[in-house]
């Protein structure tokens, strides 16, 4: 997909300009962050589980080559194959050959960030593969030509009066009197679709949660149940994920999916949550015939034992973005490629170059509540602070901020310079308001007073002020 | 007489730039709060900034430096208090990270940081305050700033002291710990965004029916009551300082009117 | 090999570790052997009655129907009154389940089972789970020819048959009987986690229930 990353800030004028994206994002506020708060509530070991489950990650991370190599060996083990790609084009050739060796026309696709990361769908159209997405939010998006906007609710950016003038053109069967105005119909209409899709498909893709050391099993977790269709009907299923997603056993897996639901919807347990090993056993009546594993990189490795590593614990619940007020602004797709939010915000950098993606971390308050709300302990404002620190050495900001900041810095390091200087410009620029006590324009401040009123200085500042009550008190004593 | 005085806890104030050059009442509010807690007050004139801008925008360097000369100046003092979560949040929690693995300065900073206290949750937590001696008729809201709620755990302090205010009614804002749209130099580099986590603020501002905002971080004041102003509205807007030291004649952040 | 050798060796490098450390090895192959015991939460811990009825009040929160049946005799004709209560024909989808099979369907003349996996025509099948977790009121099913997996995605109503005795506290015990039933580091093809019937918020954040799955999961339990 084409990185519109740099035009973070016209994508984000654009977003705050979209009447109707702004209403649909109202939902992620309402939706999301109370039934998160009474799903953690209700369980009073939700803190000693996420100390247990970054604990769990740091040791795997710390640890990664070898739990990849016992995890290969069980897959292979189980019958399945494991197809090692080091970047997004090693892993579309692998998918598209093993999709050949079966004549693949159709494909069916459980929702996978990972598959977006490589651009999976536009290159299955380039080579004549039919990729049918089955996740209600993405089947809604692959009809509008979009990407996903969210990373658990692709679709969140949009209402439901969209999704019904989408239907109508693209399901040419849909008689005009039919009913589509609640979700319920919508929702109707896309299952009845989509079950045929997946008996016609000969390969079904998911991506992967968690992969497992000691048996070589993927772990997907929906609601829906397409990504256990999409894998148990066509003949293939391919995993699709990234190194990162190795978990020891599944009892570590165990641990993680009691953060997992509760931080994403506010859910005890996912409606499915489904470990697949290999493909189906002799005798089995159901079941893939194949099963492989696409195994990426893509710049994770890189990560490792560089303060971005942290990072790689992330298990893409969402709760970042769904607590994050710039999120809430501007919404997913202002961030300009896969990954949104303030896990997109670190993320993206190291998989794009913080030159492209410079903006994301920048475009955030530091308020904190990502990382009081990621289940994995991420540090995320601390990396997005190390992202600046990488752009600042490079000389990347622009030369205007960095003037300004050297400026002020100069002050700020001599305490004698920075007080006369005060003295002498804030009473100046009290009097300026004459009195009204707050400006609506002033010179180079017009990135604060374009929305509101700069609150004038009250006069003198406290040093001058502290000063003469000293003197007079002196003057009282003597 | 002198035997007790050499037992009060000496503080030393950082003042913050803000509120040295906007509201100088907020320092003045502090030195008198500390003080009625029954400790003395310096205010080192060698301070300037905690350093937020430089390190927000990737300048470890200079944050370094800046913060050398804050330690320099405050460290001698029993403790070290800010009439800002933010800016305590900063000497306290980030200070260290500056000075990871140099010798020279590690224990000399995390000696500092272990002293710095916001000034709520100093009075509150350090000091035992319980008794305010202040009066304000008028019904206020309270926004938790997010360093201060999230860094250093400040909330149910100022509710508690604000409580004691005689004539004060508190009404609780909705969504109190969503961040107003600050965030230092963001709401500049990307002013649009700024404003529309600031309109949604103030907009819960207004329905909260409170006359008065309350909060303890000026950079947030100055952007909300900035807001509010621009949008004509009647909410008046404080440092929480100025409440709890009861001066409050001063007109309110961002003037009258 | 070569992307497995790439790939394995930056990880390497990044670490800076070599990967023939022999301590780091045991390290790790003694935590694949034996993973240390991770926090439980106190909600499944509970004698057998009340664990048994957390799962009950826990599936039905989550919008599963849950009906108590006194013994394994009497699944049939609680099948049967289902499909009558929901209008739908009077026919199932059955694996080969030895348990299910044991038990006197032909005392319900008008019900015809339809055995083998589900070609995607069925209203309604049945299955028998491998066991349930009382932490989180979740069915535990293992695929094959006993209880084909397709018969817990593609039948509009999924009937779970599950034993008192099956249910557990937390996950971490049902892994455990897992491994014993499969060997260690050995799995069925599919096991299923199932809580509560098909649903998605995808449009608007409104929860609808009857996304791809079921739109309905009715458990039968049966005390012992």
């Amino acid at each position: 997909m084409q990185i519109t990353s740099p035009e973070f800030k016209s994508n984000s004028r654009a977003a705050l300009a979209d009447a109707q994206l702004q209403k649909a994002l109202s939902n992620v506020r309402s939706g999301f962050i109370d039934k998160r708060l009474k799903a953690v509530a209700d369980l009073p070991e939700f803190e000693r589980l996420r100390d247990s489950a970054k604990a769990i990650k740091d040791h795997v991370l710390s640890n990664l080559d070898l739990y990849l190599e016992a995890y290969e060996g069980k897959v292979l083990a189980a019958g399945g194959k494991v197809h090692w790609c080091q970047t997004a084009e090693d892993a579309r050739q692998a998918i598209l050959a093993i999709c050949r060796s079966v004549d693949a026309r159709v494909v069916t696709k459980g929702k996978s960030m990972i598959t977006e990361e490589i651009a999976l769908n536009e290159f299955f159209e380039k080579n004549g593969i039919a990729p049918v997405e089955t996740d209600l939010g993405e089947y809604i998006i692959q009809l509008r030509g979009e990407h996903p906007s969210h990373i658990i609710a692709p679709a969140v950016h949009l209402n439901k009066e969209q999704v019904e003038e989408d239907f109508r053109r693209v399901h040419d069967h849909l008689a005009p009197g039919r009913d589509l105005t609640e979700p319920e119909a919508l929702l109707n209409e896309a299952r009845r679709v989509l079950r045929s899709r997946y008996f016609e498909a000969d390969v079904g893709i998911t991506g992967a949660n968690f992969l497992v050391a000691e048996t070589g099993s993927s772990i997907i977790v929906t609601n829906e149940g397409n990504g256990d269709l999409t894998q148990i009907l066509p003949k293939v299923h391919i995993v699709v994920a990234s190194i990162e997603k190795v978990v020891p056993t599944l009892d570590d897996a165990a641990q993680i999916l009691r953060l997992l639901a509760r931080s994403a919807t506010g859910q005890d347990m996912s409606v499915y949550t489904t470990v697949s090993t290999g493909p189906r056993r002799p005798g089995d009546p159901d079941g893939p015939e194949e099963y492989h594993v696409i195994l990426l990189d893509n710049g994770r490795s890189a990560m490792l034992g560089t303060e971005f590593q942290d990072m790689l614990r992330c298990i893409r619940c969402g709760a970042c973005m769904n607590h994050c007020p710039v999120y809430h602004a501007v919404g997913g797709h202002a961030y300009g490629w896969v990954y949104p939010g303030p896990m997109g915000a670190v993320l993206t950098p190291s998989l794009i170059g913080v030159d492209k993606g410079g903006h994301l971390p920048n475009a955030s308050t530091f308020c904190g509540r990502c990382e009081s709300v990621c289940p994995m302990r991420i540090p995320l404002p601390k990396m997005m602070r190390h992202w600046r620190e990488r752009e600042f050495e490079r000389g990347l900001n622009p030369a205007v901020a960095r003037y300004g900041l050297k400026t002020w810095a100069f002050f700020a390091k001599r305490p004698r310079l920075y007080r006369f200087a005060a003295a002498m410009g804030i009473p100046a620029l009290g009097m300026f308001s004459f009195g009204k006590g707050r400006f609506s324009w002033l010179p180079f401040a017009g990135g604060w007073t374009r929305h509101r009123e700069l609150p004038a200085p009250e006069g003198r500042t406290f040093m001058q002020q502290l000063r003469e009550r000293d003197a007079v008190m002196k003057q009282a004593a003597r | 007489m002198t035997q007790q005085k050499v037992t009060k806890p000496r503080v030393g104030l950082f003042v913050t730039c803000l509120v040295d050059l906007f509201r100088p009442v907020v320092g003045f509010a502090a030195v008198k709060l500390i003080e009625d807690s029954g400790c003395t007050v310096d205010i080192p004139m060698a301070q300037t900034c905690c350093g937020q801008p430089a390190y927000n925008s990737g300048d470890r360097k200079d944050t370094r430096a800046i913060a050398q000369n804050t330690i320099e100046a405050f460290e001698e003092y029993d403790y070290i208090v800010a009439p800002s979560g933010s800016c305590a949040g900063m000497l306290k929690k980030h200070y260290p990270g500056l000075f990871k693995g140099d010798p020279a300065w590690e224990p000399r900073v995390a000696a500092f940081s272990a002293k710095v206290h916001e000034l709520v949750s100093f009075l509150a937590d350090v000091r035992g305050v319980s008794d305010i001696d202040a009066r304000l008729d008028g019904t206020v809201t309270y926004h938790d700033s997010c360093s201060g709620l999230r860094e250093l755990g400040i909330r149910a302090q100022p509710r508690a002291l604000l409580g004691q205010v005689d004539g004060l009614t508190l009404r609780e804002l909705p969504d109190s710990d969503v961040c107003c749209g600050f965030g230092g130099t963001f709401c500049v580099k990307y002013s649009d965004i700024s404003n529309a986590i600031v309109s949604e603020k103030t907009s819960k501002i207004e329905a909260s029916g409170a006359d008065l905002l309350l909060a303890g971080d000026l950079g947030c004041l100055m952007n909300m009551a900035g807001k509010l102003k621009r949008q004509g509205s009647s909410v008046e807007t404080r440092h929480v300082a100025e409440v709890l030291a009861g001066m409050t004649d001063q007109p309110p952040i961002g003037g009258r009117g | 090999m070569s992307g497995r050798q790439a790939i394995l060796s930056k990880v390497r490098a990044s670490l800076a570790e070599t990967g023939d450390d022999a301590a780091r090895r045991a390290v790790v192959e003694a935590r694949l052997a034996k993973p240390p015991k991770g926090v439980i939460p106190a909600r499944g811990k509970l004698p057998d009655d009340a664990r048994v009825d957390l799962f009950e009040t826990l599936a039905t929160k989550f919008a599963a129907t849950v009906e108590r049946v006194r013994s394994p005799a009497d699944v049939p004709k609680a099948v049967a009154a289902y499909l009558r209560a929901k209008n739908l024909p009077a026919a199932v989808r059955v694996g080969a389940d030895k348990r299910l099979a044991a038990m006197p369907w032909d005392r319900e003349k008008a019900l015809e089972i339809r055995s083998g996996p589900s070609d995607g025509d069925d209203e309604a099948g049945v299955s028998h789970a491998f066991g349930g977790i009382a932490e989180t009121g979740t069915l535990v099913m293992t695929s094959g020819k006993d209880n084909p997996s397709t018969i817990n995605f593609l039948p509009e109503h999924h009937i779970v048959v599950v034993e008192a005795a099956d249910i557990d506290g937390d996950m971490e015990s049902v892994l455990a009987k897992v491994r014993k039933k499969y060997g260690r580091g050995k799995m069925p093809r599919t096991l299923n986690f199932i809580t509560g019937p098909s649903r998605s918020g995808d449009i608007e954040q409104k929860i609808i229930l009857g996304a791809h799955g079921p739109r309905a999961l009715h458990i039968i339990l049966v005390d012992g």
